[in-house]
């Protein structure tokens, strides 16, 4: 018998012949009808028209020909409640029918009908069912009760069936219990807070003794159920692993999962040090590897766990890396994700063969398979230390291959293992240069001008190359726009000379001619950087950078640990927790591991304490977009710090240490990127104009002093910047001590207090030696002026200009920085006269290249009022000749630090303009002593 | 739970829908925008689930990325047997392992009913096939699946309800719930036999320069029982730990056969197997079904025989030409014969004629399969065979070089590759007035090559 020819009956008038069939006498004929009926049901015909006859053939005795009805009515009473009525009475008596098949099919069948009519009439039956005495009733009794609460859930509580629902769990049957446990667990999921399974360690007891016996389904549904459960202590969770553990044998993948998912879980209840812990690890590696010896789809499944739980336990695989290796005729998805999992389990031990492996992937045919390939040789290169040169030489042998998408993804795992080995393999900058016009992704594209504009100053036509790819500025993608004005700040700020007029043209492009916000922003910001404080824009531009950590794309800590709990289901394949994919309430309750409660030893120091990463530390997770904070630092490449970034970089950062955050809470603090956002657009007409020359004129502003011996009070914070406080401020040298001296007015509306006052690291080590002491709290346009004393006693670091100090002052409201230059002349010291033997000794000893000459113009004074008034300033004569005319005041000076500066003052009377020449071991002093001299003379 | 099952043919027309949850619609609007796999937002919006399958499925241009997809927040999950496609729909978040392994259930119980999985059978069986997913799988939960007891209630001829008996009936209904439900009570055989066939897969990743890469045995053993009554049986194998275990007790039979015996790495069982006993005794007993059935599957990794060695070499001379030379060699007793000798030698896209000698056996090159497939009928142990072929090419400018597939391998020899010997089957059947002597055994012992490639 063929019963293929019901699909092909598409003749015109159809259905009356159906009906006129469905009708008939014959037995026979009445099934063939109903057998195309649904034939025509399948391939999506709407045959609803046939209701009442179809349901007209329901009262027969033959078992297939209502099982066909059945199923008719399953999919059309929905569109048809009145009629399903008639029906109601077959089901009813049905349901009393001595055979229990009969009985199963009419209880299982009523509960498909979602017809408000029908399921009123389902209760009785029901109630019946779940308590027949023949178990296959009963089963299907068990899930109906899941139908009908699906249906109506008020109704199920009404008529009590939860109650005996929960009874079957201790039915006889394991097939009862299996089912009452899958209908309980998921009625339970729609009700999060009924203590519906009500698990204890008797119900559990109960559950392990069925799971010996019934079906492998049955099986998945109770360690389903299990994994729910929190055991109280470590021994109760001991006993159900160990029970648990035969389950890993089974034939059925998925028993395997649940098991493995139960076990995860419980594991993080016990203590490392128990034997059985290591025991269970062991166990758990064999079937886990025997998966995968699965069909193709199921070891898709499997891969995608394992990924989760290699993250979390790496142990329990780290010694099965062989089972990862590709073979040629793994379906795709197969390859991609054991590729995956060969590079979280790469290492030292391993190492070798590994590379090898991915060697041989990076050849084949799949697109997609190979860029992984290369990327895993950098991200092996970056976890194994001792691999890191390996993989470069491999990955160069990859880009003399010339596969473009070969070359583009070598390009970009280049550029991380450069952020983790600085200045190791910068040698085959060269190599990568070569390959600039074939790279057309943007990520390589983005990865090449990032290298370009790190390594700048080691890359001699590295203007030429950047200005290449500005060309077509505005048809590069954002990352790229990013990169390429990242990386010409770069350059200029190395290179400052030769790329005024690029740097210039980058910012012209990103600011005003693009419709990028980030872009937009970020020029504004190098803009502002370069033009108000040069010093500080090296510093955060070229600022040293984190380290980027091992592992990238780890699941984050708290969504593993929640994925862990859903080990075998979809949300571990999707690796995305179902409130991400599951529509409604079901199924979005979060789950967690349970914390671990011994019942004996409780020692245990909270660290190591669960829910942790892998090996006890923290790893940092790179997101996968880098975030705009990120961008400004300048580190979009690679992984924002994370964590708490006023630990964890600071050393890093190196350079900067301020209020114990460093700089990179001025960049990452929103304090700074906002104000100076804002300041921009009111600033730019101004800046509009002249803004690109003002940018290089550097050396005017506020260092620049126009007092005598001490300069006037310049605005060194503007009250926009910091939140309405404004600070103003000079600097002052008195027998001996300096002193800053501040003026803080409070521009803001509310009451200002707390302040403190920290200096960045200098030149010359200038550090307040009192805190910053301001007793009463700055109530609003209240000004306060405070002289604090500073010592030169500080940490000493080189800044540029020399004279560059960085501030930051600390009140109730936030953390402000700002920074400013201090005139030389306040180091110098009161014992700075040298005698004239060792003055001369000294001058000839000085080689003549670190002679530094200067004009000092429009001074009117004569050379008896020079010599008194820089004597004041701790510039001291040591000699005094006349010259054909001309008089030479020898001078010497030295600065706190004890830097000595023999200066030759030539002065033509009745010439307003002296000649200055500074000789001095530390030649980059000379500007600034020159500037002192201008200043203390002029004024 | 699974919310539907459906089974489209190779042009994504829908042969069986079976739809158990009412978050499936077949009418199932999807009005969010639907992307196709491919990426492309597709230009007309789909309306329900079977189509959103096809279409970004069935009818997808790329190879499929993922036996999963989730299409406007419902899941398919999809596996395929020749040209059809079943698909189990979700929208819950299910047990995915769970799923799977019931789409390969559903494949093994309707080729037990009616052969190969086709669209004509299908068609043919629909009805029937029907029948099957309503008892099978109830409001999504996978039942009672073992064709055994299926086939006691759910016929071909659909009649036979009529005719039971009450007795039978509550027969059905206890082995389809029951504790040993892959097996009914009553069974009667004059003679009674069994037949314990080890089949094994050896799986072989060689380098170029002869270094096992990764090497590993899987192993299944089948059994075919016809034995009355419900008889206990006791399985026993030269498993490394049963043997040391006894070996203990006895020094003596330690150093008999304490050599030969094998590590196993991991093994799973049949469900009737009593997993708690064999995890704590690591004894293998059970209640076999009726008929064919796999006992367990078994993993080996450690002192392999390895059936052959494949020795290539390839040279490129200049570019439009490549030498080709293998020698197999046969690594076992010179007794043995190995049978269905098949060395496939991968050749470039671009080959435009292939000269080939060989020793023994024949050799062709088949330019569909860009391979030269070497095939010998027979070849005893010890020996060593070879082959040669000159590879011509067609000039390209393809920049990108000749991936360079393995060299794979396909044979049958009469061992097990893993070393693994039965010991002993012992039946047990207290009821029955039969013995473990009355019972007729029969052990065979076939290795097949699984993935057996040697790069090149």
């Amino acid at each position: 018998m063929t019963d293929s020819k019901y699909f092909t009956t598409t003749k015109k008038g159809e259905i009356f012949e159906l009906k006129a069939e469905l009708n008939s006498d014959k037995k026979e004929k009445k099934k063939e009808a109903v057998k195309k009926v649904i034939a025509s049901m399948t391939v999506g015909k709407d045959v609803s028209a046939l209701f009442p006859d179809v349901v007209n053939c329901m009262q027969t005795d033959n078992l297939e020909l209502k099982k066909l009805v059945y199923l008719y009515l399953m999919n059309y009473a929905k569109s048809q409640p009145d009629m399903a009525i008639m029906a109601v009475n077959t089901f009813v008596k049905d349901c009393e029918d001595p055979n229990p098949l009969i009985r199963a099919l009419a209880v299982r069948t009523m509960g498909c009908i979602r017809v408000d009519k029908i399921t009123e009439y389902l209760c009785e039956p029901l109630r019946k069912c779940l308590k027949d005495e023949d178990p296959y009733v009963r089963k299907t009794a068990a899930v109906c009760v899941a139908k009908l609460h699906d249906i109506n859930a008020q109704l199920v509580e009404d008529q009590g069936f939860l109650d005996t629902l929960k009874d079957l769990i201790s039915d006889s049957n394991p097939m009862v219990v299996a089912n009452a446990v899958a209908a309980l667990s998921e009625i339970a999921e729609s009700h999060p807070s009924s203590n519906l399974l009500d698990l204890n360690p008797q119900s559990i007891n109960k559950l392990l003794t069925a799971l010996n016996e019934c079906t492998e389904w049955g099986q998945i549904f109770i360690l389903d159920c299990l994994a729910n459960y929190t055991p109280k202590d470590d021994r109760e969770a001991q006993s159900i692993c160990e029970r648990v553990t035969p389950r890993l044998s089974h034939a059925n993948s998925a028993v395997v999962l649940s098991a493995v998912k139960v076990l995860m879980k419980f594991m993080e209840m016990l203590s490392k040090d128990l034997d059985y812990y290591g025991t269970l690890l062991k166990k758990l590696a064999p079937p886990l590897v025997t998966l995968l010896s699965a069909e193709p789809e199921l070891q898709y499944v499997a891969l995608r766990n394992i990924n989760l739980i290699v993250q979390k336990r790496p142990e329990i695989l780290k010694h099965e890396m062989k089972v990862f290796f590709v073979k040629y005729n793994d379906p795709i998805y197969v390859k991609l994700e054991k590729l995956d999992i060969m590079i979280r389990l790469a290492s030292q031990a391993n190492i070798a063969q590994v590379l090898a492996e991915l060697k041989e992937y990076a050849t084949e045919v799949d697109v997609d398979f190979v860029r992984k390939a290369v990327r895993a040789i950098g991200r092996c290169a970056i976890k194994v230390e001792q691999s890191a040169e390996r993989c470069v030489s491999t990955l160069l042998d990859l880009i003399q291959t010339k596969v473009n998408y070969v070359v583009q993804e070598a390009i970009v795992v280049i550029k991380d293992i450069f952020r983790k080995y600085p200045n190791k393999y910068e040698s085959v900058i060269a190599t990568l240069c070569e390959n600039l016009d074939s790279l057309d992704e943007p990520e390589a594209r983005a990865a090449m001008i990032w290298i370009v504009g790190e390594y700048a100053e080691r890359i001699d036509n590295a203007d030429e190359l950047l200005e290449s790819f500005l060309e077509g500025f505005h048809d590069e993608s954002t990352q790229v726009q990013l990169q390429l004005l990242t990386a010409i700040v770069k350059l200029f700020l190395k290179k400052p000379t030769e790329t005024q007029e690029l740097v210039q043209q980058v910012l012209s492009l990103a600011t005003q001619d693009s419709d990028n916000p980030d872009l937009r922003d970020r020029g504004y910001i190098y803009w502002r950087l370069l033009s108000t404080d040069p010093v500080a824009a090296k510093e955060v531009v070229l600022a040293e950078k984190p380290l980027i950590s091992e592992e990238t794309d780890l699941i984050e800590p708290t969504l593993l640990d929640e994925l862990i709990c859903y080990i075998g289901t979809l949300a571990s394949v999707y690796h995305k927790p179902p409130s991400a994919f599951v529509e409604g309430g079901r199924g979005v309750v979060h789950k967690s591991l349970p914390p671990r409660t011994a019942s004996s030893e409780s020692t245990e120091s909270p660290e190591t304490a669960p829910a942790g990463a892998p090996s006890g530390d923290q790893p940092d997770v790179i997101p996968t977009q880098g975030d705009l904070l990120g961008d400004l630092l300048n580190l979009d490449l690679g992984p924002p710090v994370s964590g708490p970034p006023l630990a964890t970089s600071s050393v890093q950062m190196g350079a900067v240490d301020l209020l114990g955050g460093g700089l990179d809470s001025l960049i990452g603090g929103p304090n700074f990127v906002a104000p100076s956002a804002a300041t921009v657009p009111a600033n730019l007409g101004a800046s509009m104009g002249s803004g690109l020359s003002d940018l290089f004129d550097l050396t005017s502003g506020v260092g620049t002093l126009s007092g005598s011996y001490v300069a006037p009070k310049a605005v060194w914070l503007p009250a926009m910047k910091a939140k309405g406080l404004e600070i103003s401020g000079t600097f002052t040298r008195q027998v001996g001590s300096i002193s800053m001296d501040l003026q803080l007015t409070n521009k803001a509306l509310q009451v200002m207090t707390d302040f403190a006052i920290q200096f960045n690291r200098n030149s010359f080590g200038l550090a307040p030696a009192a805190p910053l002491q301001i007793h009463a709290p700055l109530s609003p346009n209240q000004t306060v002026e405070i002289s604090l004393p500073l010592n030169t006693v500080g940490s000493v670091m080189k800044m540029e200009p020399l004279n560059n100090l960085q501030v930051a002052v600390k009140n109730n409201i936030d953390v402000f920085y700002f920074s400013t230059l201090y005139p030389l002349h306040i180091l110098f010291v009161e014992d700075g006269k040298m005698d004239r033997q060792m003055f001369l000794a000294t001058w000839k000893d000085i080689p003549n290249e670190n002679e530094a000459q200067f004009q000092i113009r429009d001074c009117p004074l004569n050379a008896e009022a020079v010599s008194s008034r820089l004597q004041s300033s701790n510039i001291f004569t040591v000699a005094k000749r006349n010259v054909e005319g001309q008089d030479m005041l020898y001078q010497s000076l030295k600065l706190t630090n004890g830097i000595w500066v023999l200066a030759e003052l030539r002065i033509q009377p009745g010439n307003p303009s002296f000649t200055l020449s500074l000789k001095c071991r530390a030649p980059e002093v000379s500007q600034h002593v020159y500037q002192a001299y201008e200043t203390i003379l002029k004024n | 739970m699974i919310g539907g099952l459906f089974i489209y043919n190779h042009k994504g027309e829908v042969l069986i829908s079976r739809v158990y949850r009412d978050d499936i619609g077949r009418r199932q609007a999807a009005d969010s925008a639907i992307f196709s796999s491919s990426g492309l937002p597709l230009e007309e919006r789909l309306r329900n689930a079977v189509d959103a399958f096809r279409v970004n499925v069935i009818h997808a241009r790329q190879q499929v990325r993922s036996p999963v997809t989730n299409i406007a927040r419902t899941s398919f999950f999809h596996v395929k047997r020749s040209n059809i496609w079943l698909a189990a729909v979700t929208k819950q978040n299910v047990n995915a392992a769970m799923v799977f392994e019931f789409l390969y259930k559903m494949c093994d119980v309707m080729a037990a009913y009616f052969g190969k999985i086709s669209e004509e059978n299908i068609k043919n069986n629909f009805v029937l096939i029907y029948e099957l997913l309503d008892e099978i799988l109830d409001f999504g939960y996978p039942q009672n699946s073992e064709t055994g007891a299926l086939k006691t209630f759910i016929t071909q001829q659909g009649i036979k309800s009529q005719h039971q008996t009450k007795e039978e009936q509550s027969q059905i209904t206890s082995q389809v719930t029951g504790q040993i439900g892959w097996r009914r009570e009553g069974i009667k055989y004059r003679r009674n036999e069994l037949f314990l066939d080890v089949l094994e897969s050896v799986n072989l990743l060689m380098s170029p320069q002869g270094q096992v890469l990764s090497a590993h045995v899987s192993g299944r053993v089948v059994m075919k029982s016809y034995l009355s009554g419900m008889p206990e049986c006791k399985f026993g194998m030269n498993d490394k730990i049963v043997i040391e275990k006894q070996g203990k007790g006895t020094a003596d039979e330690t150093s008999k056969s304490g050599k030969q015996s094998i590590a196993i790495d991991d093994c799973t069982f049949h469900q009737c197997v009593r997993l708690s006993k064999f995890d704590s005794e690591r004894s293998i007993s059970f209640i076999p079904p009726d008929g064919e059935f796999e006992l367990m599957r078994y993993r080996t990794t450690k002192d392999i025989i390895l059936p052959f060695r494949v020795i290539p070499l390839v040279r490129e001379v200049g570019r439009t030409k490549l030498e080709v030379k293998v020698v197999i060699k046969s690594n076992f007793k010179p007794s043995l014969l190995a049978q269905k000798i098949e060395v496939r030698i991968p050749t470039p896209l671009n080959t435009s004629g292939v000269q080939v000698i060989c020793m023994k056996g024949k050799a062709k090159y088949k330019a569909s399969e860009n391979a030269i497939v070497w095939k010998i009928k027979r070849m005893a142990g010890m020996k060593e065979s070879q082959i040669s072929a000159e590879i011509e090419l067609l000039p390209t400018n393809d920049k990108k070089k000749w991936a360079r597939p393995p060299i794979s391998m396909n044979f049958e020899v009469p061992f097990a590759p893993s070393g693994l010997k039965v010991r002993y089957l012992k039946v047990f059947e207290p009821k029955l007035n039969y013995s473990d002597h009355d019972v007729i055994k029969w052990v065979r012992y076939i290795g097949r090559s699984g993935i057996y490639e040697t790069r090149c």
